[in-house]
Parts: structure tokens; C-alpha cells; sequence
């Protein structure tokens, strides 16, 4: 339905299940895709099961020098950022009470300013081109809060916040700045919680079951398309209806 | 003198889509032609890009008619 060819994309953490789904349905939609993430040998499969359009830019985001590069050399690679996915993020959890500076700093460090420098390092591009997507990675436990994971939350919170004040000032040079919020999604990270765990977070929510990383995708997808241009500052919340906001 | 205020007045014409004889010396781009925060962000940039210079943020806000911009950019080239 929605057609992306002829345009850029990065995509942070597309190692991960849900940043490789993202990718898939952009690359699919015609879209040529950056492929970022910590861990190369999963990009590089990733790539090679895409075959054209598909670029491996491997980024550290913990480090600020690598997080300024990265567009640099995701713009080399593919001629332009049309479209930014800000997938990658990390948990530390813990009590609040327990929680350190380190493990605070690190989520907020990747999560949000990793996720800021990004955003900064894409938008002289897309000014002058009159054209951008930006797609914020963001979590339902930003809007809800969720018990020991107070750095995590936080950052996920700042992350909306953040998008709407740059969708303000960029809203007229057509560029959309949007979030996109999961609930909980069945990828690897929670395939390691026991049948009974599953069963007790599946009665919270009302679609009974986890939601998917393709279901993710097609909110991005949407986003990042000429069909979204007047979507801007908003957040679609992806739950099964677990938190209806 | 007169090249850089002519590239500086044709990038301004262009970008703020106003009249020539309206970029005066003493023109604000904000009070005079119209402009908004961000383009004078983007003005900058365009200069930024025309000359080969960098103008960084401390200095790009003291650029504030066309007289300053024409000033700047002929001390920094």
C-alpha cells in the first residue's frame, strides 16, 4: 500500500527483533535501508537475506563519537537520510531505590541522547529537502510507569517529549517527527519468560496474546510514508489495548 | 565586497522569498523580511554552504540583518 522507493532509511538497532522487522517492511515498501546496530554478524545476515538496498552500518551507541558519525556514513552509504527509525535501546533495571547513577546514566545516555544526536545529525538534510521522516521508538512503560524500571521509563517518557518539541519547530519544512509505542511484543527477550509468566501478562491485556514485530513495522511503515505527511507529534500506542491512551 | 553582498542578497531573496530593493543594509530578518527562528537557522546554513565557512551558534546569533550577515561572512572568507 505505501510506496518508499527511491527513498533512505536508517534503522538503529536492527539486530534486534523489532528493529529487523522495521527494516524488512521498509526495504519491502521499496525503501533502501541502513542497517545499524551493535552486533555486526546479525546485520550482515539480515543484509544478506534483503540483498539490494541494504547496507550494514555498524554504531556503538553508547559512544557518543560513533552515535555523531553515524549519519555521516549511513548519507555516504545510501546518498541520503530520508527516513530515521530511533529503534535501538537498552534496560538496566532495578529498584528505584536500588538503581545506581551508571545504570541510570546508560539508559538515558542510549535511549535518549543517543536518540537526540540523531535526530540532530539528520535534520540539515531533510530542511533543505523539504522532506523527512523521523520515527521514535518509545514504550508503553513510558506513558504507564512500570516497577524497576524507572531509568528505562524515563527515557522512553523523554523520548515523546522530546518528538513533539521538534515536531513543532520542523512541522513546517515537511518533516514528520512521530513515536511509536509498543506494549508487550513477543521477540527473543520474551521468549525467555516462562509459559506462566506469558499467561500472566496475556490477562492483562485485552487482545489476550503479545503483539508481534511485524505489527510494530506496519505503525512505522505508516509513518514513514507520503500518506503520514500531516501525522506529526504524535504517538501510536501498539498494546493490544493494554494501556488505551 | 560587493560579490559576497550580492551571492548574500540572492540567498536571502531566494530564501525568504521576498523583494530585492526590500534587503537593505539595515534589514532585520526577522523584523523587516519575515523571517522565522528556524530560517534563520537555515540562512546560516545556506551561507554556511556558499562560502565554505563555518559560522558557529554564538556567532550566528549576532547575524541579525543582512548588513551583519554581509559583515561576518566578509571577515570570515
Amino acid at each position: 500500500m505505501f510506496d518508499l522507493t527511491g527513498k533512505n532509511a536508517l534503522i538503529t538497532g536492527a539486530s534486534g527483533g523489532i528493529g529487523g522487522e522495521i527494516a524488512k517492511a521498509l526495504h519491502a515498501a521499496g525503501a533502501t535501508v541502513g542497517l545499524s546496530g551493535t552486533r555486526v554478524e546479525p546485520l550482515e545476515a539480515l543484509a544478506a537475506e534483503l540483498g539490494e538496498r541494504a547496507h550494514v552500518l555498524p554504531c556503538n551507541l553508547s559512544d557518543k563519537d560513533s552515535v555523531v558519525a553515524l549519519p555521516k556514513a549511513a548519507a555516504e552509504a545510501m546518498g541520503s537520510v530520508d527516513i530515521l527509525v530511533n529503534n535501538a535501546g537498552i534496560t538496566r533495571d532495578n529498584l528505584f531505590m536500588r538503581m545506581s547513577d551508571d545504570e541510570w546514566d546508560s539508559v538515558l545516555n542510549v535511549n535518549l541522547t543517543s536518540t537526540m544526536r540523531l535526530c540532530k545529525g539528520v535534520l540539515r538534510p531533510m530542511m533543505k529537502a523539504r522532506w523527512g521522516r523521523i520515527i521514535n521508538i518509545s514504550s508503553i512503560v513510558g506513558a504507564t510507569g512500570n516497577p524497576g524500571q524507572g531509568n528505562y521509563a524515563a527515557s522512553k517518557a523523554g523520548v515523546i517529549g522530546m518528538s513533539k518539541s521538534l515536531a513543532y519547530e520542523v512541522a513546517s519544512r515537511g518533516i514528520t517527527v512521530n513515536c511509536v509505542a509498543p506494549g508487550f511484543i513477543a521477540t527473543a527477550m520474551t521468549d525467555k519468560l516462562t509459559d506462566d509468566q506469558k499467561e500472566k501478562i496475556n490477562t492483562q491485556i485485552p487482545a489476550a496474546r503479545m503483539g508481534t514485530p511485524e505489527e510494530i513495522a506496519a505503525s512505522v511503515l505508516y509513518l514513514a510514508s507520503n500518506e503520514a505527511g500531516y501525522t506529526t507529534g504524535a504517538t501510536i500506542h501498539v498494546n493490544g489495548g493494554m494501556a488505551m491512551l | 565586497m560587493s560579490d559576497i553582498s550580492d551571492r548574500v542578497k540572492k540567498i536571502v531573496v531566494e530564501h525568504l522569498d521576498v523583494e530585492e530593493d526590500k534587503v537593505t543594509e539595515t534589514a532585520s530578518f526577522i523584523d523587516d523580511l519575515g523571517a522565522d527562528s528556524l530560517d534563520t537557522v537555515e540562512l546560516v546554513m545556506a551561507f554556511e554552504e556558499e562560502f565554505g565557512i563555518e559560522i558557529p551558534d554564538d556567532a550566528a546569533e549576532t547575524i541579525q540583518t543582512f548588513g551583519d550577515a554581509v559583515k561576518f561572512i566578509t571577515e570570515a572568507s
